[in-house]
């Protein structure tokens, strides 16, 4: 096994293990701590896939800007594992395993024999020069509009979280 | 390394990301695991960019990297998304005080 599968499994388990933490912990803080290796963990497996604008774009949007708003409003609202609300009832939680298994199944039992390989570290659609050619010569309307989007964010979180006056 | 094992962990995050949503109540964590579901479908994105560049790569070198744009774009929505979505949670618990998305079935009447 060579240190690249090595280093596929490893982020695999930190990845998995993060996201499990997420759900299972009971205080918000300690989820958010977890969400924020489980990203890091992703981003590895970007550099691996040699995606690497991704990988920095995944770092610096969602572990850097994301996570950091999640913390804030945690912390200005002050949860903790004992303002945490109960769980909704046993049902739910099984209805949502029982339905959450069997699309896994029906995906798992879809994809089971294709025979695709992905190589590491090798390619170059990943890096900023292609995909910024793409960006910026294909898809450069949509790249405009996200800008009119973020706008119009903005001003709608402005104005939801604005005190009545 | 076989695609499938990519599929199989993308897989994974969504089906913990679905776990994750059904029995809690803190609209927060409810948030933090559609980031997850996100998340999964960007690796997933990612792994079939990079499979079909490795079979059609020798004729058209660029392919693929559409997807990778895709992902970007995904990134910006979501971006977009969580600062409206904490807004209204803001407001949520100052109404409230509580973040409790039970609170939230008094919009039915």
């Amino acid at each position: 096994m060579s240190v690249t599968q090595l280093l596929f499994w490893f982020l695999s388990f930190l990845a998995i293990g993060g996201a499990l933490m997420v759900v299972i912990s009971r205080n918000p803080v300690h989820s958010i701590l977890f969400l924020i290796i489980t990203f890091f963990a992703i981003s590895g497996h970007y550099i691996l896939l040699n995606a690497q604008f991704l990988a920095i774009v995944n770092i610096i949007v969602y572990a850097g800007a994301i996570m950091v708003l999640f913390l804030f409003v945690v912390m200005l609202m002050n949860l903790n594992a004992d303002t945490e609300p109960p769980h909704k009832s046993k049902y739910l939680l099984y209805g949502g395993t029982i339905a959450g298994a069997s699309l896994m199944l029906v995906l798992v039992a879809a994809i089971k024999q294709s025979s695709g390989t992905i190589e590491f570290k090798t390619g170059n659609i990943g890096l900023i020069n292609t995909l910024g050619k793409t960006l910026f010569t294909d898809y450069v309307f949509p790249f405009e509009i996200s800008s009119v989007l973020f706008l119009s964010a903005m001003i709608g979180a402005v104005v939801i979280s604005k005190k009545e006056a | 390394m076989p695609f499938n094992y990519y599929f199989f962990l993308s897989l994974a995050f969504f089906f913990i990301g679905i776990i994750g949503v059904f029995p809690r109540r803190n609209a927060i964590i409810i948030f933090m695991c559609i980031e997850l579901m996100l998340n999964a479908v960007n690796l997933l994105l990612v792994a079939f960019s990079k499979m079909h560049n490795l079979q059609l790569g020798l004729d058209f070198p660029n392919i693929g990297s559409e997807a990778q744009v895709f992902v970007f774009f995904i990134m910006v929505v979501a971006a977009a998304e969580v600062s409206v979505g904490l807004a209204i949670i803001v407001m949520l618990y100052r109404n409230t005080h509580s973040v409790d998305v039970n609170f939230l079935n008094r919009l039915k009447n």
